[in-house]
């Protein structure tokens, strides 16, 4: 047999049925969120019910308050964004999904949740009702967002039509410098593939620089693809991954696991499987990286200048890199490291494990925030973790805010936002306008260099303060 | 799903790429269940201000208040997955949108939704969109059957669409009903998956 890549054999795996080259794929596990809420209704107005309950799993992130969480669903000021958390519920128990419910002590984002649980394995098929779906594909998986109309499907049929993509293999080598982070690379990557690079591939990240990185590290990287254009993003399973899955809740046990172990070990793209595009960076080059623009591919080494438009490539970059300096409020030809920020947000699926509040905090024990400055976990299993580290206390210590789990200021639907105009220096994924809230401008940057940000209240070179 | 054949109508061009799902449908309108009120959603934040008076937007002039189809740019509705921003173009009177790239998962949710997204080059776009800007209200034709896009010059340019998603939208199909022809093919399946990955179907 020629030799196949990662994708591939999982792909193959789960083909059903064919039509035409569309294809009928099995899915493993489909997750869910509060705005699923469409296709509930698109449920309900057919009539159907979910058909493998327990293969659908529930999560309250995206409308669940950060602060005040003592008295759970009913503590919700704003009636609308109650009514979503508790029409989630309500679904759960009626259809028998697996909840994580905003009083469960497991509660956090959709794709910080699974993979801490378990849920999340090598050589899976996963559909989750949000773009970002692409972080599960860390552990090996083909994991893709999907719209409402395609999960009412998955959730009626446990199946999904497809077309096959492309494979893009995007090969980072050697190691990276002190204070560049995942995050980092991932913003390189879709800086020089540009935001549709992807758009109709899966990408596999594949070298030593991955092959280095913490399964943490991985997921920040994968959770971008979809920044790239690309439906998925995967890093091949290996011993890192093997051994973060050991001993989780959902994972396999005894027999079980060296059956698992087994399969697993067989999915790593075969010795001379080619791929339909390629793409390489050299580690030692990527420097600590942010988003000037109001798109992830107008990013830049944090040494960098925002860029003329005059200067750009042709006409239509020209009214593109000028529509986004006005939107943003900067000049033409400005140091990065001058932009003054309003608030600083350290969280969101991209970042917000705990590697990710290891390293701000890193960052916040040395000084003290001069804009306000949130931390918020992924999950309360982080939450926990990071009290249990102390971590909370040095956030705290240096003029942060320590709030309770969620998406949060990530896309400002829980009513977390930023105020027209204001500066944001942010861990998320999405420096899209109003992302985080109408007028709101949106700087993306890794952890470390958020709570830089926070100390010196501008853009900043984390390495200059590690020194 | 309402089925999709074709359209003649007034096309407004929107010339900046990379127009996002949030750019359609703000993030907090998502929570608006479907129907005539995601009309107003479409580009909510560039048509309006917060007090609710109007800015100066194409979709807000006329003509293009009528406009069934927009001429885009490069990678129109990347980002967000949420198919508000679908029920948006549709409710506003968008049947067809035409783009040089699409956001993957949006251009599924316009299939699923009776919308059809059309890719032309980028040279064909951008000229289609200044044909647009000098002779606004100009109207443009779509046939799916034909797989063509007769352009205000009348010329005539070609697109590919999948047999299959050609042959939901012009009759409607969902994919649900296509689907259960498989259930015993999935029940096949099923066995020797579960067999083969026991582990998987345990829960905690
Ligand atoms: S943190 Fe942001 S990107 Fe991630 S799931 Fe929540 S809203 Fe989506």
């Amino acid at each position: 047999m020629s030799a196949q890549t990662t994708f591939e054999k999982i792909w193959k795996r789960h083909v059903i049925a064919e039509e035409e080259g569309e294809v009928l794929l099995y899915v493993d596990r489909a997750l869910i969120h509060e705005g699923s809420s469409h296709a509930f209704a698109a449920l309900a107005a057919q009539g159907r019910r979910v058909v493998k309950p327990a293969q659908v799993f529930a999560f309250t992130d995206h409308y669940v308050p950060t602060t005040g969480r003592e008295r759970g669903v009913e503590g919700i000021a704003i009636p609308e964004i109650r009514d979503m958390v508790k029409t989630l519920h309500a679904n759960a128990a009626a259809h028998g999904i697996t909840l994580f419910g905003i009083d469960d002590p497991r509660q956090g984002i959709l794709h910080i949740v699974p993979p801490e649980q378990g849920i999340t394995q090598p050589g899976l098929l996963i559909c989750g009702a949000d773009s970002h779906t692409s972080t599960h594909g860390a552990f090996g998986s083909i994991a893709f967002g999907i719209g409402a109309s395609e999960m009412m499907h998955v959730m009626a049929t446990q199946m999904i039509w497809q077309r096959k993509p492309r494979t893009l293999r995007v090969s980072v080598e050697g190691k990276l410098a002190p204070g560049v982070a995942s995050k980092d690379v991932i913003l390189a990557i879709i800086g020089q593939i540009g935001v549709a690079g992807g758009v109709g591939y899966v990408i596999e990240y594949a070298g030593s620089t991955f092959a280095e990185m913490t399964m943490e590290a991985r997921m920040t990287v994968c959770n971008m693809s979809i920044e790239a254009g690309a439906r998925a993003g995967m890093v091949a399973p290996d011993e890192t991954t093997f051994a973060y899955m050991e001993g989780r809740p959902y994972a396999p046990k005894g027999p079980l696991w060296d059956q698992a172990l087994a399969l697993w070990k067989s999915l790593p793209s075969d010795e001379g499987a080619t791929f339909d595009k390629e793409a390489a960076l050299d580690a030692a080059e990527i420097a600590p990286m942010v988003t000037w623009g109001t798109n992830p591919e107008q990013t830049l080494p944090i040494t960098g200048s925002i860029p003329d438009p005059n200067s750009a490539a042709d006409a239509e970059r020209c009214a593109e890199y000028a529509a986004a300096l006005d939107y943003m409020g900067l000049r033409a030809g400005m140091a990065l490291q001058e932009i003054v920020v309003d608030r600083v947000f350290i969280g969101s699926c991209t970042n917000s494990r705990i590697e990710d509040l290891r390293a701000a905090a890193e960052v916040a024990k040395l000084g003290r925030a001069k804009v306000p400055a949130w931390v918020v976990p992924g999950s309360r299993l982080v939450q926990r973790q990071g009290e249990r580290e102390g971590l909370d206390q040095v956030f705290r210590e240096a003029g942060f805010e320590w709030r309770e789990p969620g998406c949060s200021l990530c896309t400002a639907i829980n009513g977390d936002q930023l105020q027209p105009g204001e500066r944001c220096a942010s861990t998320s994924n999405r420096n899209f306008r109003g992302r985080q809230g109408t007028g709101g401008r949106t700087h993306l940057l890794s952890p470390a260099m958020a709570a830089a940000a926070a100390i010196t209240g501008r853009l900043t070179d984390v390495r200059e303060l590690l020194r | 799903m309402h089925p999709f054949t074709s359209v003649t109508a007034i096309a407004a061009p929107i010339d900046e790429p990379n127009v996002d799902t949030n750019q359609l449908c703000p993030t907090r309108f998502n929570k608006v269940p479907r129907g005539p009120k995601y009309a107003r959603v479409l580009f909510h934040d560039r048509r309006f201000e917060a007090d609710g008076r109007e800015k100066d937007f194409v979709l807000n002039r006329e003509p293009y208040r009528r406009a069934q189809i927009i001429v885009a740019d490069r990678n129109w509705g990347s980002g967000s997955s949420r198919e508000s921003a679908v029920y948006a173009l549709y409710e506003f009177g968008i049947r067809c949108v035409i783009a040089s790239s699409f956001g993957d998962i949006h251009a599924n949710n316009c299939y699923k939704n009776g919308l059809l997204p059309v890719v032309l080059s980028d040279a064909e776009v951008s000229d289609i969109r200044a044909q647009l800007h000098e002779r606004p209200g100009a109207t443009i034709s779509v046939d799916l059957a034909d797989q063509t896009v007769i352009d205000p010059a009348g010329r005539v340019h070609r697109f590919e669409i999948h047999p299959v998603r050609k042959k939901c939208l012009l009759e409607g199909l969902d994919d649900i009903a296509r689907t259960h022809e498989y259930s015993e093919r999935l029940a096949m399946f099923e066995d020797e998956y579960r067999a083969e990955r026991p582990w998987l179907f345990g829960g905690a």
